[in-house]
């Protein structure tokens, strides 16, 4: 069992909304591991758009994504590199 | 009974429809919160998971026929839909409290979905709060399915009816029974929401942004609705029925109209051919245009592509708009005007404040100069659709040669990249500019020396040179159309065109008002692009007349010394010459 946390500065142009939120989710929950998103004392769950929506990460917010379970280093690697994509 | 309301709104499909008022209420669910025994829990999880496997079915479903009737576009929204339906968190926290609260689900659920639009609703992003109805939707749609009720839908509408709601969402429209729908209206939305669209694409009237609709309105009132004046008429009094009974009978004969002058072309009784386009802003609208007999799009207006969504359109969805109008129209032209931003028209994505961009401010190809890689991209995209029919592009608010020099640059520097990626495109492409301010229509000589057309885009011109802001009601009565400062610059626009070549055209309002076609035939108009609905009439015209009867009468307008001397004599004139009415 591993927790992996990174903190990461948002890139996406349009911060963790819409598409780039849907495409956090869908991608979260491919691994078995929980996500937690966390933005100052805000933490969500990072396979809930609902929760990743609520966080309303705009673009340059920093945040911290927790990865707890045997693909953490995994699911951190492709989460981090989805949200520094700057497009 | 003469206790009737009037309701002023946003025209946002043309047209007169009187019947009943049907009020698409989305009811109020009353949810009890009634307590279960322990044991029951299980009970209640496997209803929950029940329920939210009939949404699921219901939302696919509904995906699968917006995307028959309106393209993957419309049903990309059911995505986020379908996003939030299987939301852990929410599922989650739903079950929790479920063991925990022991009260029925249907309540646990309504109320965990209520926190959430709670914190939603506080959000500081116009984007972010619009999806409380994405949540409220799928919402509403669970609680439906765990009480085992069906849904108030429009698929049941069994006679005609006017569809009043406070707001229509796809989902609603796309199982609504739209044999029995002869009008929407609609409490907010603008003239490019959903509703608008759909109106336009059915070809029934719409009035949407009524604020009040479904407060003022009950069940089985008596409605007029009036799509091109924005208005709803309330329990009218006989006098306004027999008047919109006869403006009705006025659309059926264009009806009968359009039937008649649908194939002919519109020439003039001695041979002057005129070319009559209709204006659109969406890809939907093509095939209404070309059943009214329109030869082309005058006016392809692109703000629409950047409204209700939060990130830019691509350069491949613009091109695809661009593409799959130019071949449906082909081979007529279809000219596309470059992003036509501020005055009365604002996109949230853009970040542009409404004091930056009003009409005399940093708007349309002001603002596109400013940001030239932004521009490319719809450049690029035009471009590339060119090459798929017969393709033109405008460029907006131009009011000096130097805009125009600066925009054919970047459109040439786009060329010469398409060329170096081996990308085709139509090299010949022609290149207008909208005059609509005094200042482009005084240099015209100048200007189209770096054009293949010009097109006169009336409704700022006139305001312009009037120096009338057509939204203030105080002094919208000095916005005349006919006023012989506004007559002369046309005349100048269009002799300083035909001087150096070039074909002049217009795609303002003006140009689909009866009573100034003959006048602007007889100015030396090439081409007038109107609004669909028009098409017919102003066909019907242009083949009544002979060129030389035009311009003799554009010379007596001329001549006269105010706005209402030349709207009479016009009317009077179109009145001997095709009675039309």
């Amino acid at each position: 069992m591993h927790i992996i946390e990174k903190e990461v500065v948002i890139q996406n142009k349009q911060g963790l909304h819409a598409r780039p939120a849907a495409l956090f989710v869908q991608l979260a929950n491919k691994f078995d591991s929980n996500i937690t998103i966390k933005k100052g004392a805000q933490e969500v769950n990072g396979k809930s758009i609902m929760g990743i929506l609520m966080l309303a990460a705009e673009k340059g917010s920093r945040v911290a994504i927790v990865a707890e379970g045997d693909d953490a280093a995994e699911a951190i690697e492709q989460l981090i590199a989805l949200v520094s994509k700057d497009e | 009974m003469s206790n009737y309301i009037e309701l002023k709104g946003i025209p946002a499909a043309p047209g007169v429809a009187i019947g009943r008022a049907y009020i698409f209420g989305k009811q109020e669910l009353r949810v009890l919160k009634k307590p279960i025994e322990a044991p029951e829990v299980p009970l209640e999880i496997a209803r929950f998971e029940e329920a939210l496997i009939k949404t699921r079915k219901e939302i696919i479903d509904i995906q699968k026929r917006i995307s028959k009737d309106m393209g993957a576009e419309g049903s990309e929204i059911f995505d986020a839909h379908l996003l939030v339906l299987e939301d852990r968190m929410l599922i989650d926290e739903v079950i929790t409290r479920l063991k925990k609260e022991k009260v029925c689900i249907e309540y646990i659920f309504s109320q965990a979905l209520k926190k959430y639009m709670d914190v939603f609703s506080k959000i500081e992003d116009e984007y972010l709060r619009e999806r409380i109805s994405d949540i409220n939707d799928v919402g509403r749609r669970v609680i439906h399915n765990l009480m085992g009720k069906k849904q108030k839908s429009l698929t049941d509408l069994e006679e005609p009816v006017v569809v009043v709601a406070h707001e229509l969402s796809p989902s609603d429209t796309a199982t609504m029974n739209k044999k029995h729908v002869i009008a929407l209206i609609t409490d907010i939305g603008g003239r490019t929401s959903h509703t608008a669209i759909l109106a336009k694409s059915l070809e029934i009237p719409a009035v949407v942004g009524l604020e009040q609709a479904t407060l003022a309105i009950r069940g089985d009132d008596r409605l007029i609705v009036d799509g091109r004046q924005g208005v709803v008429i309330v329990n009218p009094t006989q006098e306004h029925i027999s008047k919109y009974a006869k403006v009705k009978e006025d659309n059926l004969s264009r009806v009968a109209t359009v039937q008649e002058f649908k194939d002919l072309s519109p020439v003039t009784l001695d041979g002057r051919k005129i070319i009559l386009a209709a204006n659109i802003e969406l890809p939907e609208e093509v095939d209404s245009v070309l059943a009214h007999g329109a030869e082309g799009i005058g006016l392809y207006r692109t703000e629409f592509f950047y409204m209700n969504r939060r990130d830019l359109p691509s350069e491949e969805e613009h091109y695809n708009r661009y593409k799959v109008v130019a071949e449906k129209v082909a081979p007529n032209a279809v000219i596309v005007r470059t992003l036509d931003l501020g005055g009365d028209k604002f996109i949230s994505t853009l970040k542009v404040p409404h004091d930056m961009a009003p009409f005399l401010g940093w708007r349309a190809i002001r603002f596109c100069l400013a940001k030239p890689e932004f521009f490319k991209v719809q450049l690029r995209a035009v471009l590339r659709a060119s090459s798929h029919g017969n393709l033109k592009l405008m460029y907006p608010m131009i009011s000096g040669v130097e805009e125009l020099k600066q925009a054919n640059e970047l459109l040439e520097e786009c060329k010469q990249e398409l060329r170096k990626e081996e990308v085709s495109f139509d090299e010949d492409i022609e290149v207008g500019a909208m005059i609509e301010v005094p200042s482009a229509a005084l240099t015209c000589d100048i200007l189209a020396k770096e054009v293949d057309f010009f097109s006169i885009g009336t409704n700022d011109l006139i305001q312009y040179s009037l120096a009338v802001d057509r939204s203030n009601e105080k002094v919208a009565y000095l916005y005349e159309p006919a006023h012989p400062a506004v007559l002369r610059l046309i005349k100048s626009i269009i002799d300083a065109g035909h001087k150096e070549n070039i074909w002049v055209g217009m795609c303002g309002e003006m140009a689909g008002e009866p009573a100034f076609v003959i006048l602007l035939l007889g100015l030396g108009l090439d081409e007038f692009s109107v609004s669909t609905v028009a098409i017919p009439e102003i066909k019907r015209i242009i083949r009544a007349v002979s060129y030389n009867q035009a311009k003799e009468i554009a010379d007596k307008a001329l001549t006269l010394s105010d706005s209402k001397a030349v709207e009479e004599f016009t009317s009077r004139k179109l009145n001997e010459i095709v009675k039309l009415y």
